[in-house]
């Protein structure tokens, strides 16, 4: 045998044409920015559409965030997650309720406050409760799409008869802490405090989950997960372990989405969190099922194109992301980031 | 053989419905290397696949180190030793080489000294240390999976045709890397069709068919007897 010649590879650089198809998904946004500004031809409108769509995204990707993983790590089609949503929002609204004279107080810092709590209690009941629903309703179906979608949907009209039986069956008007209404005026444009808020919120979040996904041993593992999960398991780490936890996160997050949602809306119902799962499944499924960053960029698409073309064309409002999920899907119908699966 | 760092007795393994192992007897010796032989279907990987615990045993026991780890999980078994270097390569191809390399130290960090050994076997390795699993050559991410397995201390290494289609040079490359792990007195299983590795490296043979050991002794007793070879395997491996 003889031994290898000297090995010196080096990496060619992509061609422009492939580096743009590469980056397109990435690309989208502000392309879907300048043809809002465009057609819509005045600023301050654009910005505050602007604005309002990202809001949205950004609430929709906290929502959809924890479904993909979920998807991605174990092939689970929860269709419960939606349940996670609404309790998220009603043990949320039920805080900010409680501390009326907290949330009535005009002081930024008491009405954070109680945002604040409203948000950690809603992600501690809807993670232990994530937690319950995969050991009684997921752990049972693994591996079988047809009855995880039947006991899922099961496990979801549980959960929505539940909070009528303890909330009761009628939806709950409120209004949003104090210092959290209104707007601020920027450019001519009215930006309401609520929806910069929630951009925040949103940015912070998956700034934070792409730090853990990409700087921490947990994170390596959950993308490897994705990929291949029999071989994360041949090197030692329990991904069962892993895929609870995640599970458990998944739902604190939807939770937390839900008691952002209820907050933005202003009203909430134990069908809400049913309602958004249309939005969440078509971020999911454009974004590439399993893909975080998909998953971002697919919600900020939505929450842009829903906002601008509810301006331009109300009618139009209400198929333009169904619209928008067909297009990608012709485009890439794995979605616009897919995990490559080794399975 | 005495003290066999691994002791397959009558495994049984189903893969859906159908029955592949049938009784499958094997001894693997420490500090040595172990060709698993056979034509194709025969049941190689489906016996390493059950001895790191992606396929249950049916029936039958599997003992590593002394230790009864039949009903043990992939990950337990992984953990008291046991490496495994899948047919599919199975590297992360969204996550760099570093990445691939820090989740295979599953128990701390990687240890700079055994990555500096690594990169002196796999010389792209440190090249392409940044890049994405995914956008390295055949060749490169087959270095990857076995540097992988060596990037901790491992009792058995598993390993599945590290050589298939491969171009001979990297082959030159992947064997090089095999032996100076036989050097540190590892023990390996490697199911190999390159019967110029196969000899090469091989201290122990086992040749299987219809999911069982059909034949198992020395290496330089089967590679020097194209007879046994011809009725064991149907080929004789020199002519290869």
């Amino acid at each position: 045998m003889t031994d290898a010649p000297a090995h010196r590879p080096t990496m060619g650089d992509l061609p422009l044409a492939d580096r743009i198809a590469r980056a397109m998904p990435v690309l989208l946004v502000p392309i879907l920015l300048v043809l809002g500004f465009l057609a819509i031809g005045n600023p301050s409108s654009w910005l505050t559409l602007t604005v309002s769509g990202l809001a949205m995204g950004m609430m929709i990707f906290v929502m959809a965030s924890g479904l993909t993983l979920v998807f991605g790590l174990m092939d689970v089609i929860n269709f419960g997650h939606g349940a996670f949503i609404s309790v998220g929002a009603f043990v949320g609204v039920s805080v900010v309720l409680g501390l009326a004279e907290w949330t009535q107080a005009p002081s930024l810092l008491l009405n954070l406050g109680v945002v604040l709590l409203a948000v950690l209690a809603a992600m501690a009941v809807t993670g232990l409760l994530g937690w319950a629903f995969e050991r009684v309703i997921v752990k049972p179906v693994y591996g079988a799409h047809l009855k995880q979608i039947l006991v899922t949907v099961g496990g979801l009209i549980v959960i929505e008869q539940l909070i009528h039986v303890i909330w009761g069956p009628d939806e709950i008007f409120f209004a949003r802490p104090e210092m959290l209404k209104g707007a601020i005026t920027f450019w001519g444009a009215a930006l309401e405090k609520y929806r910069l808020l929630a951009v925040a919120v949103g940015l912070v979040l998956f700034v934070a989950m792409r730090m853990i996904f990409r700087r921490t041993k947990i994170g390596l593992i959950v993308r490897a997960g994705v990929e291949n999960g029999e071989m994360v398991e041949a090197l030692g780490y329990r991904l069962r372990l892993v895929f609870i936890g995640v599970f458990i996160a998944g739902s604190a997050l939807a939770g937390l989405g839900g008691v952002m949602w209820g907050l933005y809306q202003e009203v909430i119902t134990a069908g809400m969190g049913e309602e958004m799962m249309i939005l969440v499944f078509i971020v999911v499924i454009i974004g590439g099922l399993g893909s975080v960053e998909g998953a971002f960029i697919g919600a900020l698409l939505v929450g842009l194109l829903q906002n601008y073309i509810a301006f331009l064309e109300p009618k139009v409002a209400l198929i333009s992301n169904i619209g928008l999920m067909t297009a990608i899907l012709m485009w890439r119908p794995q979605g616009m980031m897919p995990v490559v699966k080794a399975k | 053989m005495s003290d066999p760092i691994l002791r397959l007795e009558g495994i049984h393994t189903d893969i859906a419905q159908y029955h592949i192992l049938h009784g499958v007897d094997l001894e693997v010796p420490r500090g040595a290397v172990t060709m698993l032989l056979g034509r194709n279907g025969v049941g190689k990987t489906t016996t390493l696949r059950t001895v790191i615990g992606h396929w249950q045993a049916r029936a039958g026991r599997i003992l590593f180190d002394g230790a009864e780890i039949t009903g043990a999980k992939t990950p337990d078994r992984a953990r008291m030793g046991i490496g495994y270097v899948p047919e599919d390569m199975g590297i992360f191809s969204d996550l760099t080489v570093e990445e691939n390399m820090t989740l295979a130290a599953a128990t701390g960090p990687l240890d700079p000294a055994r990555r500096d050994r690594i990169f002196e076997a796999f010389p792209p390795l440190r090249t392409f240390w940044r890049s994405p699993a995914g956008t390295l050559s055949g060749g490169q991410k087959q270095m990857l999976t076995i540097a992988r397995a060596m990037a901790e201390e491992r009792r058995l290494y598993l390993i599945d045709e590290p050589t298939k289609g491969l171009a001979p040079a990297i082959v030159s490359t992947m064997a090089g890397a095999l032996r100076d792990l036989k050097r540190q007195g590892a023990s390996i299983l490697l199911v190999e069709q390159n019967f110029a590795v196969a000899k090469a490296l091989g201290d122990y043979a086992a040749v299987m068919d219809d999911g069982r050991i059909v034949w198992a002794g020395e290496m330089q007793e089967l590679a020097t007897d194209a007879g046994l070879q011809e009725r064991l395997m149907g080929l004789s491996m020199e002519a290869q």
